[in-house]
């Protein structure tokens, strides 16, 4: 066994351990389970909002797109930053709303704030369609950093199976408490890791950051800034947008939310988040020295430059030690997805179907659906071919769908109507369905436009679709609320 | 009020609406490419606008809670 095998294994079974032990002292009820009992103050919630950002999509995804494409790979460090300031106002008014109710999912909170359980078994539809690929997603990465960082001893399927089945363990057994504290592992060794080679390789290499950059644009003029079509400002900022619109509309961040003590932790990390997102920049670094180190990687394979350069780079100790960083950023949000995707499909569509359901039965299947939804992710990350590329586009526009429903709904009295919500949610998930199936672009759909037109994110047409019906459907069905606004007006 | 919350929309201005023009590699600030350089410093000041909105928060909620006290006390008191 090689060293780097052995340090990954440590890990692994140190973050098995870690997330079994976070159950000691308490009853796994629903609340519990899915939420944490709503006791985590700041580090915990900092680590899970934080845990969500390093995920294998940053780390292989951050470098790959530094490598292949750029300068345009930079939108990741801004969507985020951006988010977080939201996240300020956003998050508090969430928190609140949620604690006095008792929510345990996102569509809880659509289905209270509408009245409308209906459109809670939309929204868990939605979220399970998003969280399903994203989950293959990591188990993906997973198996590609586990197998490549063993030299290819550990084959991916062995690497995916092992890990799938662990992480059912402690899902099953910690919920939320595993996630957070396997995070804690996980975010010391992403740190070390990330910076580590992010600060040694361009100095070992170049001789420093100036003299990479220098060396990338002589061998590649043009990949430190955006062209002038295409990838270009046009489309960067609308992407960060749509990106940051998006972001806390994903399930598991949504009901990470519900996890703190206090509304006071979303202010705080509102501050401290977007420093510690600038880890990225280190992750870009990485991805721009292998551009020059390793080349030679076309297409998907640019994912893959991150690994080729530390296996150039370094000895093996460190090679496990980067390979058992990266196993832990696909175990981490994997652990999220799945206890998100269980108590989402319990809460909000088995116990629609099941009313008299008790919160111990309704807990009961929420774990009982962790096995049968990693099975289904692991069959497919073995499987599956285009389509679930095509499943893995279509995730972050699919719960972006729900945000002009959500931003409604904050105000403290409801303004639009249940079927309103549901008609523009259903809408846009067609169009995005429609755009991705088609591989349209802006360019495709209005080919007589302006190039900064062109440019635009895609996303935005769905997004735009959703909000005409729902304004339509919302205009045509108004919520009729006479006794407050005669309050109001007496007022 | 606290028309202050609104200085959280600068950063975002700020970096998104100053890529068009930030979009060049000179000249370098700290080795950094231009443009990257141009989104890590606006990163920075999301963050401390940020701890600066929160600081003034803190001091508004703070204000808030002792006025609050202090009116219950002059209805308390004969």
């Amino acid at each position: 066994m090689t060293p780097a095998l052995g340090v990954i294994i440590g890990v692994f079974v140190l973050a098995i351990a870690l997330g079994l032990m976070a159950r000691r002292g308490h009853v796994m009820s629903l609340e519990q389970w899915s939420v944490g009992g709503r006791g985590f103050g700041s580090v915990f919630v900092f680590l899970l909002m934080a845990g969500e950002i390093y995920t294998t999509f940053t780390f292989l995804g951050g470098s790959g797109w530094a490598y292949g494409k750029g300068a345009p790979a930079f939108y990741i460090l801004c969507y985020g930053a951006i988010a977080y300031s939201v996240s300020y106002f956003l998050l508090p008014i969430v928190w609140r709303y949620a604690q006095t109710r008792r929510l345990v999912s996102q569509a809880d909170f659509f289905v209270a704030k509408y009245e409308s359980k209906t459109l809670g078994v939309v929204v868990a539809l939605v979220s399970v369609a998003a969280l399903v690929p994203y989950l293959v997603l990591q188990l993906k990465g997973l198996g590609i950093i586990v197998s490549e960082a063993s030299g290819g001893v550990i084959t991916q399927a062995v690497a995916v199976w092992t890990s799938s089945i662990a992480l059912v363990g402690y899902v099953v057994v910690s919920g939320v408490r595993g996630s957070a504290w396997t995070s804690a592992l996980k975010d010391v060794m992403i740190l070390a890791a990330a910076v580590g080679i992010g600060v040694y390789l361009p100095l070992h290499y170049f001789g420093g950051y100036r003299a990479m950059f220098e060396a990338v644009e002589a061998a590649k003029p043009g990949a430190l800034t955006l062209p002038a079509a295409g990838m270009s400002p046009a489309w960067f900022i609308s992407t960060v947008l749509l990106t940051a619109t998006g972001f806390y509309m994903w399930p598991q961040f949504f009901a990470g939310v519900y996890t703190a003590r206090s509304e006071n932790v979303f202010r705080k990390n509102a501050v401290i988040l977007p420093l510690y997102q600038l880890v990225v920049l280190f992750v870009f670094f990485t991805g721009f020295a292998a551009m020059l180190v390793a080349p030679g990687l076309k297409g998907a394979a640019a994912d893959l430059s991150l690994l080729r350069i530390v296996e150039q780079s370094f000895g093996s100790w460190t090679v496990g030690a980067i390979g058992a960083a990266g196993l832990l950023t696909a175990l981490v949000p994997g652990s999220m997805i799945l206890i998100t995707a269980g108590t989402i499909i319990s809460q909000n569509i088995y116990r629609v179907m099941a009313p008299a359901a008790s919160d111990r039965t309704a807990s009961l299947v929420a774990r009982s659906l962790v096995p049968v939804l990693t099975l289904i992710a692991v069959i497919l990350t073995l499987r599956g071919g285009q389509t679930l590329v095509v499943l893995l586009l279509m995730g972050y526009n699919f719960v972006t769908q729900l945000f002009p429903a959500l931003i409604l709904s904050l105000g403290e009295r409801q303004r639009v109507s249940a079927a309103s919500a549901i008609a523009g949610i259903v809408a846009g998930e067609l169009t995005v369905v429609f755009l991705t199936v088609t591989s349209a672009s802006v360019a495709t759909l209005l080919p007589g436009a302006p190039q900064i037109v062109k440019d635009l994110n895609v996303g935005f047409v769905a997004l735009a679709v959703n909000a005409v019906v729902l304004t339509v459907v919302a205009v045509a069905t108004r919520v009729e609320a006479p006794v407050a606004t005669e309050l109001a007006r007496t007022r | 009020m606290r028309r202050y919350r609104w200085l959280a929309a600068i950063p975002t201005l700020g970096m998104l609406g100053g890529v068009p023009f930030a979009n060049r590699v000179h000249p370098y600030v700290l080795g950094l490419p231009f443009l990257l350089a141009w989104i890590v410093v606006w990163v920075v000041i999301t963050s401390l606008v940020m701890a600066l909105i929160y600081l003034l928060d803190s001091r508004r909620d703070a204000e808030l809670a002792g006025a609050v006290a202090t009116l219950s006390d002059d209805s308390r008191s004969p």
